[in-house]
């Protein structure tokens, strides 16, 4: 049961602490303990289960992205390295497919900031804009970029999906074998290893792409999955929240299902109960543009059947004129399945105690939300 | 020997006093500043080693025109400023 809640918002990182004893209106039962990095732009942050650590990568506008690390659960922080990438090969004209302008080889921005895998002390992955994937073995002190996927033929097709540059946001780590990582890009489908790294097949297959002309529509490499997740339990099932729709594979991301989502198909954030492959959550939007919650009302879609089916969950949610919108990474599931939290556009947290049950407001006055963290 | 002073908004990040280094473009006194401060050269310039793009450099009063190779002239008594663009926020 995770006690610790850490956010990354637009404008500094937040740890909150769940408060013992009576709690009341006034005195909410999450409350916020810490406000670091104020006035800068977090991205991500990342507690590591294995060893306490954790890690932000902030957003500097000025001087780039940089990252920090803590080594004892957030109190104190040291500036550690920052995944770059190598001399750009004089004269490659690489593009953007849409913009049609140069792809840069520089971070512009940390999407992705997983631990590896269990038998792996101290390896991190890392995502980015452009869509460089990178990994750490020493907790941030290097990092390397994976060359075998930046280098693969098919990489410079990907495209920007409401960011400029393509991006890779989500990385699953494979339980039972270090060497089995999965990948989401925005826009670039699913990509997925299974020799440590140095060979990458797509697996989008089955994903559907309403923004592409049909003839097009099932292309894996032009698919837009927002955010994609691995069961720990059951990790031959990925659940993704893609850009129209929410896919569901049960076959270790080989094939994908497509299940319509309630109110709404909308949305970038999906969890996945850490214990049943077939309970998930999400909380949608309109549409792709309409980026409001449907109504005007603030809720959580789950399924507890694997999509035959969703409910909506609402109580403890703004239910009028509530504009929130909750991006990929601004919902966490701790390790029991029963606490939830989300982060919104709008600077609103809300956690559940009860798997989605009800809710409650632990601050609605933070700056934007983008990375919500039970650690 | 030219000075490179650094925008006041740096320092919260990363030590950077004003420096005299030797150098006759604006690649040669950068580099000689971040080969004695090495943590502040990704402040200033990005993975390919250009001008961030809310970065400025100035030589004596005149904003450089090739912020990619950094090829500008810098005379032996040249003032040159790194500050932040308006346009970063």
């Amino acid at each position: 049961m995770s006690d610790r809640l850490f956010v990354a918002t637009r404008k500094g990182v937040f740890t909150l602490a769940r408060a013992p004893g009576r709690v009341s209106r006034a005195r909410p039962r999450w409350q916020v303990a810490r406000a670091q990095f104020l006035g800068d732009n977090a991205s991500m942050v990342r507690p590591d289960r294995r060893d306490g650590w954790v890690y932000v990568a902030l957003g500097l506008g000025h001087f780039g992205v940089k990252m920090h690390r803590s080594k004892d659960r957030g109190r104190t922080w040291e500036a550690c390295a920052t995944p770059a990438y190598p001399t750009k090969p004089e004269g490659l004209d690489e593009r953007e497919p849409n913009s049609q302008r140069p792809i840069p080889w520089n971070t512009e921005l940390v999407w992705a900031l997983e631990p590896g895998h269990a038998s792996e002390p101290g390896v991190l992955w890392c995502g980015t804009l452009p869509g460089g994937l990178f990994r750490s073995r020493d907790r941030g002190a290097s990092w390397e970029l994976v060359e075998s996927l930046w280098r693969h033929p098919k990489r410079p097709g990907w495209f920007g999906g409401g960011a400029e540059w393509p991006g890779l946001h989500s990385v699953c780590v494979d339980p039972r074998d270090a060497r089995r990582v999965t990948v989401g890009v925005s826009c670039g489908g699913v990509w997925q290893t299974g020799d440590g790294g140095r060979t990458w097949q797509q697996r989008a297959q089955g994903m559907r792409a309403a923004f592409m002309p049909p003839e097009r529509a099932y292309d894996p490499d032009v698919q837009d999955p927002h955010c994609v997740v691995q069961c720990p339990v059951a990790p031959n099932v990925f659940w993704a929240q893609h850009h129209n729709g929410i896919f569901r594979s049960t076959d270790g991301s080989a094939s994908w299902t497509e299940i319509t989502g309630k109110p709404s198909s909308f949305g970038f954030a999906v969890a996945v109960h850490p214990h049943d492959p077939d309970t998930a959550w999400f909380v949608p939007g309109i549409s792709d543009e309409h980026r409001i919650p449907p109504k005007g009302k603030v809720v959580v879609s789950r399924t507890r059947n694997g999509g035959k089916s969703l409910q909506v969950l609402s109580k403890g949610l703004p239910q009028a004129h509530a504009y929130d919108l909750t991006f990929r990474h601004a919902l966490d599931v701790d390790e029991t399945g029963e606490r939830l939290a989300f982060g919104t556009t709008t600077g609103a947290l809300y956690v559940s105690e009860n798997g989605g049950d009800s809710w409650e407001a632990a601050s609605e006055h933070l700056p934007p939300v983008y990375c919500v963290r039970f650690g | 020997m030219p000075r490179v002073t650094f925008t006041t908004t740096i320092q919260r990040h990363v030590t950077c006093p004003p420096a005299d280094v030797p150098g006759r473009t604006v690649r040669e006194v950068l580099d000689a500043v971040f080969a004695a401060n090495p943590a502040a050269r990704s402040y200033v310039l990005d993975d390919q080693g250009a001008v961030r793009r809310h970065m400025v450099v100035f030589v004596n009063g005149r904003q450089i025109a090739d912020r990619v190779t950094l090829t500008d002239a810098v005379a032996p008594d040249a003032k040159v400023y790194v500050l932040q663009a308006l346009s970063g926020g």
